[in-house]
């Protein structure tokens, strides 16, 4: 058999793994494997123009299509520049392969060139990462890379790869399949807690379901609707759950949480059984844990066993994926013909329509000044509320999940457990090269699109088009919300008193650029965005500096403890509150 | 249920370079404490024993086990606490031994099932196995002043029984 370098062995492998785009940035010590892409044409690289969006790029096209992402990048500044969009992934369990160049074994541990620990710096940060040492280790090494990204509860792993090894050779064998001795994600559901778990969910008489952003990475979406419809009941999703179950169908009632709706926070507060699937019990969710659900049984299912009990006392657990666990629960309610308690369920109906009617997310609307709400509803009516959404960080982000409803999982892109500002532009441009014909959006604001806004030159190269919709409101908004909530309006370095033309930056980068002052203007400038294309479009809304996001659960309140828009009077949380943030 | 109770818990993972760290790690990470650590190859040589005491109350400790078990390099685990099990820890003494401590050294040793190492004009080093509060007592009913250097290994175990860990 012949014998090649690593460096070859490497790319053989991720075309095996039907590897379509490589995001990365080359250095000194990844020579050898970029000069291996260069021979070939199977695995297309994207050229980024810095480390942190090779990651939330990869990200993006991983939420987008379901395939894992994979990354390349030199040793020491190019692994550190990397770790923002490692960490953003692990938060989210978005399964990542991360491939770092590395010093040559002679010289680890020597402070040489362009080294850093990288296994040590990304541990705290990533499901698995190796280090290897011998070339003919390494196709076995990248084998298990994929497994383990891609199953279980997903997340990224990283190889790092010393420069000898890439240019050692060996023949070349990629296993075909790859067992774990310490590694057996439990799949299936425990068919007795099942049982037991469907018998609870019957007998409830204000039942709720709260999913999250596991339904998504499992695919469970057809299963979580069959069921929801099987069984009439309310659903809430999370931030990161959104699009799971379609959010224009009357049982969805809204995100939870501290910016969720007036009516999910309530039915949340007031259920007798919580149907807990995929989801995390994260404190943007539960608010004050002693205030969390008082009265409800607790069913959970979750494929990590640690998310379950972690934060909040549950009553049945169920270890598993959850399409499975949810087509086994289907199966039960249908071959025994169980039924809901339908009395209880229609009284418990009318009392979330009542919270319903309480119409948390209106707003104010105005003829003169651009409401952030009023731009992100006619995003959706302008697209028809079919494009692919991704977002930043901040109150443009919570707009976005409020305002632009998802009918579909992986619609909604966002970092929801990390909260990285600069996720947005990388991660859409990410998704449109997993979906090219479909209208991608990135959801911005001042603040979050400075931290990345040089990817708009790989944008231009690569020729991937999307709409930038940036809520312009010269501050970093979801501080100053803060500030005037519970700092008595000192707002200390959340404004901007000097930001960039964004239309000449957009056209400085090839782009077309666009800003919008007036709220007529809003609907014309997005349709003319929108005809373009074939053209990247950035849309500068100046829009209401004073807006904020409500409702709102301050930190350390319960869910029936909201702030809702106009009506009620801000108080400081107590010091408790504080502290939780 | 007590606040704080003492864990033992035994884990058989992968004998790989960076294994020991994850575990650390998950520690300092977490905010959860760790008294002590012990680990060393077991017969079959891919496979590390670790053992290690940490103290939670109930919660603390199942999501403890739980992270444990997450970790991609950890094979299995036992928490000894929760069976009956041994534990046995190694204590190297060095302490004083001339005039009448000599005497009285040598008789402490021999009390607790003991043995002098190595012998000086003026130390002993005595060699100790039991559990943590056995050596522990050892240390009570020794003189402080008399103590002049003390190494522990870390509590390890096994359970008893049938019961076996393995890949």
């Amino acid at each position: 058999m012949e014998l090649i370098t690593g460096a070859e062995i490497l790319v053989r492998c991720l075309k095996e793994e039907g590897v379509e785009y490589l995001f990365g940035y080359p250095g000194g010590s990844v020579l050898h494997i970029y000069d291996a892409l260069y021979l070939q044409d199977d695995v297309k690289h994207v050229l980024v123009r810095h480390e942190q969006a090779a990651g939330h790029a990869a990200d993006g096209y991983a939420r987008a299509s379901g395939k894992p992402g994979v990354v390349l990048v030199t040793s020491g500044p190019g692994v550190t520049n990397a770790v923002t969009g490692i960490a953003t992934a692990y938060m989210d369990s978005i399964p990542l392969v991360i491939f770092t160049g590395q010093v040559p074994t002679a010289l680890i541990g020597n402070d040489a060139f362009q080294e850093v620990d990288s296994v040590g710096i990304t541990r705290p940060c990533v499901k698995h990462n190796f280090l290897v040492k011998d070339v003919t280790k390494l196709a076995e090494t990248v084998k298990k890379a994929f497994y383990i990204a891609t199953t279980g509860r997903p997340g990224p792993v990283l190889v790092d790869l010393p420069k000898d090894v890439t240019i050692a050779k060996t023949e070349f064998h990629y296993p075909k399949k790859v067992k774990l001795r310490s590694y057996n994600p439990t799949i299936k559901g425990h068919a007795g807690q099942i049982r037991k778990a469907v018998d609870l969910i019957l007998s409830a008489k204000r039942p709720m379901i709260y999913t999250g952003g596991g339904v998504i990475l499992s695919d469970g979406s057809t299963e979580l609707v069959e069921l929801i419809q099987l069984l009439g009941y309310p659903i809430t999703e999370t931030l990161m759950g959104l699009g799971a179950y379609p959010a224009t169908d009357k049982q969805f009632i809204g995100m939870l949480g501290m910016h969720g709706t007036y009516e999910a926070n309530m039915a949340m507060h007031e259920c007798d059984v919580l149907i807990a699937i995929g989801a995390r019990f994260d404190d943007r969710v539960t608010g004050k844990i002693e205030k969390f659900c008082p009265g409800a049984k607790i069913v959970h299912v979750d494929i990590d066993p640690s998310s379950i009990s972690k934060n909040v006392h549950v009553d049945i657990p169920i270890v598993g994926s959850v399409p499975h666990v949810l087509r086994a629960m289907i199966n039960v309610i249908r071959d025994e013909k169980l039924k809901p308690d339908t009395d209880a369920l229609a009284r418990w109906w009318r009392q979330i329509d009542e919270w319903r009617a309480m119409k948390s997310l209106s707003y104010r609307n105005s003829d003169e000044v651009i409401k952030p709400q009023f731009v992100i509803e006619k995003l959706y009516q302008v697209t028809a509320g079919q494009a692919i959404i991704t977002s930043d960080v901040g109150q443009h982000q919570m707009w976005a999940a409020q305002y632009y409803p998802f009918d579909r999982p992986r619609q909604w892109i966002n970092s929801g457990g990390l909260g990285t500002m600069g996720f947005g532009l990388p991660a859409a441009m990410g998704a449109k090269f997993a979906f090219p014909d479909q209208d991608v959006v990135c959801i911005t604001g001042d603040g979050s699109i400075q931290m990345m806004a040089q990817e708009l030159a790989t944008m231009k190269q690569y020729h991937t088009p999307v709409k930038i919709v940036n809520l312009n409101n010269g501050y970093l908004g979801m501080v100053r919300q803060w500030q005037e909530f519970f700092y008595q309006k000192r707002y200390c370095m959340t404004y901007f008193e000097a930001l960039p033309d964004f239309v000449k930056l957009a056209e400085a980068y090839g782009h077309v650029g666009m800003r919008i002052e007036k709220p007529g203007d809003v609907e014309g400038a997005l349709r003319e965005a929108f005809a373009m294309k074939d053209r990247t479009v950035f849309l500068d809304f100046l829009t209401d500096a004073s807006e904020n996001v409500f409702p709102m659960i301050p930190s350390g309140g319960g869910q029936n403890e909201m702030l809702l828009a106009e009506r009620d009077e801000m108080v400081s949380t107590h010091d408790e509150g504080m502290v939780l943030l | 249920m007590n606040n704080n109770d003492r864990h033992l818990i035994s884990i058989l993972m992968e004998n790989e370079a960076g294994a020991l760290s994850r575990v650390a790690n998950l520690f300092s990470a977490r905010g959860y404490n760790i008294e002590s650590l012990t680990v060393a190859p077991t017969d079959d040589p891919t496979l590390s024993r670790l053992t290690l005491v940490t103290y939670g109350n109930k919660q603390i400790i199942e999501q403890i086990v739980k992270q444990l078990n997450k970790l991609i390099d950890v094979v299995r685990l036992i928490d000894l606490s929760e069976t009956d099990a041994i534990e046995r820890e190694l204590m190297l003494v060095k302490t004083r031994a001339s005039g009448e401590l000599r005497a009285e050294m040598k008789r402490l040793a021999d009390i607790f099932g003991g043995h002098v190492l190595d012998v000086t004009d003026a130390t002993y080093t005595i060699e100790l196995t039991g559990t943590g509060s056995k050596l522990d007592n050892f240390l009570r009913a020794v003189e402080k002043d008399a103590i002049l250097e003390v190494v522990r290994s870390g509590a390890t175990g096994i359970a008893l029984g049938q019961k076996a860990l393995h890949a």
